[in-house]
Order: C-alpha cells, then structure tokens, then sequence
C-alpha cells in the first residue's frame, strides 16, 4: 500500500460579507480540519450531509480553491500552493468529475471539443491519434459516435455527466476525484461506469476520492470511507466498520434514512428512521460542541475513528472549539 | 388505489427534436395520468425521454426546434396548444417543476431570496406584504437551517444539495395541484432526502396534489409512489401500482432495471449490466419492442411488429409488446432479490 495523497488538518473558511462596506463579518466553516490519505490504485469513499463540506474538500484537492490552513501532500511533496504543482504533472495527473453536469461543460463547445481539451493542454496528440482517443472514449462511456459534434444542451442529464467523465479520463489520471459522478444515471448505465471505473483502477491504478450520496454505491466501491458532518469528519473506517458498526449518531442517522427496496414495509421503515432521528434529537449534546460542531476524532482500532463524546472530549481536555471559532473571527477582520 | 378524475391526463404525446436539420422523434405515444393525491413515478434509462414528457407538460419546448402531438389534459386545460400566456397563468399555481439541474435552473446573479420572490410575484397566491416572510418560511421547510443567510446569497455560494433545495422552495412556493419533480432528491444526502421526501407527501396529503416523480432510484420509488410507470426509448413499457410493477415486473427491461440495482446486499464485484446501449434517436422504430435488440437470445422477437396498445394481463398492469410471456433470464443471468443473494453465498 504506497499513500499517493495525504490531507493534513485541511480548513477552507468562506468569508461572509454584509453591510454597507461589505465588511467580513463571519465565517462559513465550509471544511474545518479533516486529515486523511488515499493510496495508490485505491477508492476512498466521501459521505455526508449535503453542504458539509465534501465538494470543498474535491475542489482544494484539483486546486480549484485555496485552502485556507492545512496541507495537501502528493507522492510526498507538498502540492498546497500552486506553483508547487507544475513540475510534477500534477494537474494532468489529478481530475475531477464534476457534480453539476450542466454547468461544468461549456454549452457553446462540442462534445468533441469538451473532450479533447484536457488532451491539448496536456498530450500532444496529431489531429488521428486525437480522433482516435476521443472515439475510444466515447465508447468507453457508451455513448453513440454520431453525438460527438452535438451540444451540451442536446443531451439528457445522465448523458452530460457521461461526457463529464470522458473528459475526465482522457488524459489517464492517477487520482480522480468523483464527485457525485453516478448520480445523474439510471441504474444501468450506472452499473456500466461504475463498473468501468472499476476496470480502469485495476488497469492503471487509479485512485479515487468518491464523493457520494448513495450509501449502496459506496458500500459497493469503496475500501474506506469518511463521514463528514458540518465541515467535519464524525466517523472514519473501513466499508463493514462503518456500514456493520456504526459508531457515531450521525452514521447511523445516514444508514437509517437508506430507501428501502421494499414496497410493503413502508410505515415499519419510516418508524425506524424517526425513531433514529429522535436519539439524534435528545442526544446532541454529547455529541456536538457548544458551536455546535462535531468533536475531535479518536481512534478505536487501527482502521475505525469515531469523533468523541463530550464526556471524552472533556475528559482529554480538548477545547470547546469556541475560543477557536472567536479567534479565527478576529483574524479575519 | 386511488380513485377519482384525473388532474393530468396525457394521451398519445408525442415529442419530436430539430436535431442539425433532421427531424428526431424523442417521444412516441405516451399516455399517462396522475390523480389528486397520487404520487406517479417515472423511471426509465438515462435519455429515455422522461424529462422531454415533464418538459411538455410545462409547455417549455422551443416550438422552432421541437412539436408536441398528441393531448395533454391539465385540470381541464389542453397545454399541447395553449398560447404562452395562458402558460403564465398555469404554471406555478397548476403545475410546478423541481427541474434536474438546479444550478442552470437557478439566475446565477440574482440573490436566493429574490429568486423566490419572484416566483411568487408571477401569481397573486401570496399576498405581496407576506412575500419576505413566506421566503424564510419556505426555505425552513425545505431544510436550510439558515435560512435568511441563505435568502442573501448567491446560487454559486451555495453546494449542490441547497440548491436543490432552493429549486424545491420555488417549485412549491404557489402550491401548485401538480408537482413535477425531475430527480428532485439525487443532490441529497440520504436523511435530507428523507425529510425532503416526507415534506412532499405532507404537503401532497394536505392539499390532495398530485406528483409526478422521476426517479431513477427504485428504493424512492418503492417508498413515494403509488403507481410507476417505466419508460424505454421514448415509449411507456410498463405501468401499474407500485405493488404490480415491483413485485410482479413483467417487461423484460422492467425486470433488468430492477436487477442492475447496487442494494445493499450486492457486494460481487460486478454489477449487472444490461448489454448494449438505447439506439441513438435516428435508429429509434417506434413499431417495434425496442429493448429486445439488447437481450442476445431474443434477436427474432426484436424484429417484430408490436401493437401500440399494451396488453393488460392483471388490471390496471399494462405491458407493451408480446416478450414479457415467455421472458426469462438465461445462463449466469439471474433473477433480482432471491438470485443475487444464491449468487453471493457461493
Ligand atoms: N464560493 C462560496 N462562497 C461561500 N460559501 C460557499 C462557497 N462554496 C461553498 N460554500 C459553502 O460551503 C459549505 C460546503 O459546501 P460544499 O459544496 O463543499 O458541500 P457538499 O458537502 O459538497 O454538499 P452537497 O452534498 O450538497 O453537494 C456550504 O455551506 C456552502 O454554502
Ligand atoms: N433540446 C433538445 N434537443 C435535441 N435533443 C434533445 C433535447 N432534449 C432532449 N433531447 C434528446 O431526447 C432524448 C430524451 O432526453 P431526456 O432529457 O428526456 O431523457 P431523460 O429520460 O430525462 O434522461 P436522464 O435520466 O438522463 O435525465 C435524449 O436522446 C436527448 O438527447
Ligand atoms: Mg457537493
Ligand atoms: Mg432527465
């Protein structure tokens, strides 16, 4: 197991300005201190609540956003800034499948064009072997070759985020970051990338950070998995620690509001995930500090971590996170 | 079931795009109704046409680029020829739409809060002095726990699943008696999704409102929707109760789809792939059962005339083509639930 990326105690904070001076007056703690590695030819699962702060995370990685404290470490070197970045390939070795399909692919290119830009920027193919990549790729993700001088617009969601992923993979990236990339399909065609992306990780030994809603497709994927909860990691471990035994009352919480495939039993389910959500209720206290954000994280065994309690948090002495919160407001002014 | 007339009633809707000068059909005879009250789900494989029917309920087709045929009965009103303004006056307070992609749904320079309002302003639902207090309001139901944070922002500085949410704020914002909602929960996180979900049925159980759902995630599915209706190449191949389709699928894509699902309990490497891709548009013979070019040992069957009036074998289940008689998955291929689990344990 070679570690290709490390996260070291991340923080991104957006500034929020108000007023007539359009003074900083408060932060958003989009990510706010998370530590973790992905290594080589291996898939790391991302799973939270919606703004908790996954694609922030996706976004300083690919060095679409600058972090506001902390380090990202590849292949052992320091790629934080990003001059630091150049030298290494990084950013053809590093791609992202983005979660807005729609938005992310420029409606006044081809799919061709869209495809072949990353393959300008970073290989220097002649006009055939360019041809050539773009169709293979095209195949890849099963879309018709007929399509390849349509527009964006001209295509259903799941068919966007097909070309998404083309584009992704066109320059054989070592790490690619997936964010929500199966979302947008059926089942079918989710099935074919999924499976795709299992092939090419195989193949080339790509790695990928997989930022997912869907517990069944994670649990499918991935070999360890985070649980991100308010710009937070709640819970981190393998796929049966966290999906067998759950610790923390925001995974359960998650791992209860799973739909059911099961057409007959609706009212016992719903009752079950109230019944979840009501302990979360009643017991967020010993779970959340006074800002309301989740405590630091202790290890339970060598792969398993849960973030404490606030019996233990106390216990071990570790700040409220408050006087943090005030001094960093302060910071900013 | 659900009894009573019809607040949606499509009958042989068709929807042809300009695709570079040729004329593509993307929408073949779809009939489809939804009843006050009742939740319809739309499912179907990515490009089937499922947003192309939600978008012509809405009436939001470029008529230079696209025709709709066929009838599309609103509470009482023909949408296929109506003119844009009697569009106005429908949308919003008759049929509402949570679309699919939110961020090019939403004004990217237009704060949340005004975007809401705006929705509001097009009808006179809510009164104008409330407009402010209805915005909060409606952002705290959809689950936004800041909500007059959020109303004084901007789409971009918002993540994917807020968003969503705010799309689902204006969507509801006039209460309308049809809500469309085009993949309206895959930005969620799970137990946003719950809620989201929830709120959909209260609001639904409140003011008796229809919705139509299109999901590809069949546990939503099983847990929203009273009737389904699964779609393959721009034409219904099944539809019946929820109960009909999911514990007696009778179409052979019905049956595919429901086994190509990650559950929980699928953890073999692979997961099953129906072979092949759907035709292109310009390859697309309506005539014919389409999907049965994809399944290899049905290749005679796939070149058959089939009927435009599906067969009804249990009432209310409706099933096109003749394939579905004598369906069965062959070597290696298994059935869905009972199969994989054998499969596994190997
Ligand atoms: N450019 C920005 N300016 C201000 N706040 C931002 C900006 N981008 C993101 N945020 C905030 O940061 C937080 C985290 O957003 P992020 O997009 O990372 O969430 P996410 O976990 O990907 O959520 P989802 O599952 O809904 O996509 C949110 O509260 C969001 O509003
Ligand atoms: N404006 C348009 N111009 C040309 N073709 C279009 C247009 N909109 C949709 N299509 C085509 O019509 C077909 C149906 O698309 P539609 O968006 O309805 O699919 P869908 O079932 O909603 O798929 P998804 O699950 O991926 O969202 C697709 O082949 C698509 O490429
Ligand atoms: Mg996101
Ligand atoms: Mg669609």
């Amino acid at each position: 197991m070679t570690e290709l990326l490390r996260i070291e105690d991340l923080k991104v904070h957006y500034p929020i300005r108000t007023g007539f001076w359009n003074r900083i007056t408060d932060y958003v703690y989009a990510v706010d201190g998370v530590n973790f590695s992905i290594n080589e030819g291996e898939t790391y699962g991302l799973v939270g609540e919606s703004g908790s702060g996954k694609t922030t995370i996706g976004s300083v990685i690919v060095g679409l956003e600058k972090a506001t404290a902390g380090k990202v470490i590849y292949k052992g070197q320091d790629v934080t800034k990003a001059s630091s970045r150049r030298k290494i390939h990084y950013n053809r070795d590093v791609q992202m499948i983005f979660q807005d399909s729609m938005s992310s692919l420029n409606p006044r290119k081809t799919v061709y064009q869209i495809i072949a830009e990353p393959l300008h920027n970073f290989e220097h193919l002649d006009n055939n072997a360019m041809d050539k990549r773009i169709k293979q790729l095209l195949d890849i993700v099963g879309l018709p070759q007929r399509t390849l001088y349509q527009y964006p617009f001209q295509f259903s969601g799941g068919q966007r985020q097909r070309i998404g992923i083309a584009r992704a993979v066109a320059t054989n990236p070592k790490l690619i970051v997936a964010d929500e990339p199966v979302s947008a399909l059926d089942l079918s065609v989710q099935a074919q990338v999924l499976n795709f992306m299992k092939d090419i990780q195989k193949e080339f030994n790509i790695s990928y950070l997989f930022i997912s809603h869907d517990l069944g497709v994670v649990r499918h994927m991935t070999k360890n998995i985070a649980i991100m909860h308010l710009g937070r990691f709640v819970e981190i471990g393998t796929r049966d620690d966290v999906f067998d035994d759950p610790q923390h009352i925001y995974t359960k919480r998650l791992l209860a509001a799973i739909p059911e495939m099961d057409v007959t039993n609706r009212e016992q389910n719903k009752a079950h995930r109230l019944a979840i959500e009501k302990q979360y209720q009643d017991h967020h206290a010993d779970y959340y500090d006074a800002s309301g954000r989740p405590y630091p994280m202790r290890k339970l065994t060598d792969t398993h971590s849960v973030a404490m309690t606030r019996e233990e948090a106390e216990a071990a002495g570790v700040a409220s996170g408050k006087a943090e919160a005030d001094a960093l407001a302060k910071g900013g002014e | 079931m659900i009894i009573g007339k019809n607040l949606l009633e499509a009958k042989g809707v068709g929807v042809d795009f300009r695709i570079n000068g040729e004329w593509l059909t993307a929408l073949y005879n779809v009939d489809l109704s939804v009843k006050p009250g009742e939740v319809l789900a739309l499912v179907g494989e990515s490009g089937s046409g499922k947003s192309t029917f939600a978008m012509s309920v809405m009436a939001l087709h470029n008529p230079n680029q696209s025709r709709v045929t066929g009838s599309i009965m609103l509470d009482g009103h023909q949408i296929v020829d109506a003119t844009e303004a009697e569009m106005r006056e429908l949308r919003g307070v008759k049929v509402g739409m949570i679309f699919q992609d939110p961020l090019s749904a939403l004004n990217p320079l237009m704060k949340i809060g005004d975007q809401i309002q705006e929705s509001m302003s097009a009808h006179s639902i809510v009164p104008k002095e409330q407009w402010q207090e209805h915005t909060i309001k409606l952002l705290d139901e959809v689950g936004i726990s800041k909500p007059e944070l959020v109303a004084d922002q901007f789409p971009h500085e918002l993540s994917g699943g807020m968003r969503q949410r705010v799309m689902i704020a204006i969507a509801i914002a006039n209460e309308p008696d049809l809500l469309i909602a085009d993949e309206p929960t895959t930005a969620l996180d799970v137990t946003i999704q719950a809620q989201i979900l929830d709120l959909i049925k209260e609001i639904q159980a409140e003011k008796n409102i229809g919705v139509l759902l299109i999901t590809h995630d069949l546990g939503v599915v099983a847990e929203m929707a009273d009737s389904v209706a699964v779609m393959y190449a721009g034409q219904i191949v099944e539809r019946g109760t929820a109960e009909q389709v999911f514990e007696n699928p009778l179409h052979p894509y019905t049956r595919s789809l429901l086994r190509a699902n990650p559950s929980l309990d699928t953890l073999n490497d692979q997961l099953y792939v129906i072979p092949g891709v759907v035709p292109a548009l310009s390859e697309m013979d309506h005539s014919r059962d389409l999907f049965l070019e994809r399944v290899p040992w049905m290749q005679e069957a796939a070149k058959e005339k089939v009927s435009d009036v599906p067969a009804e074998p249990e009432e209310g289940h409706f099933v096109r083509g003749n394939a579905w008689k004598d369906f069965k998955f062959q070597d290696g291929y298994l059935e869905p639930g009972r199969g994989q689990k054998e499969a596994q344990s190997k």
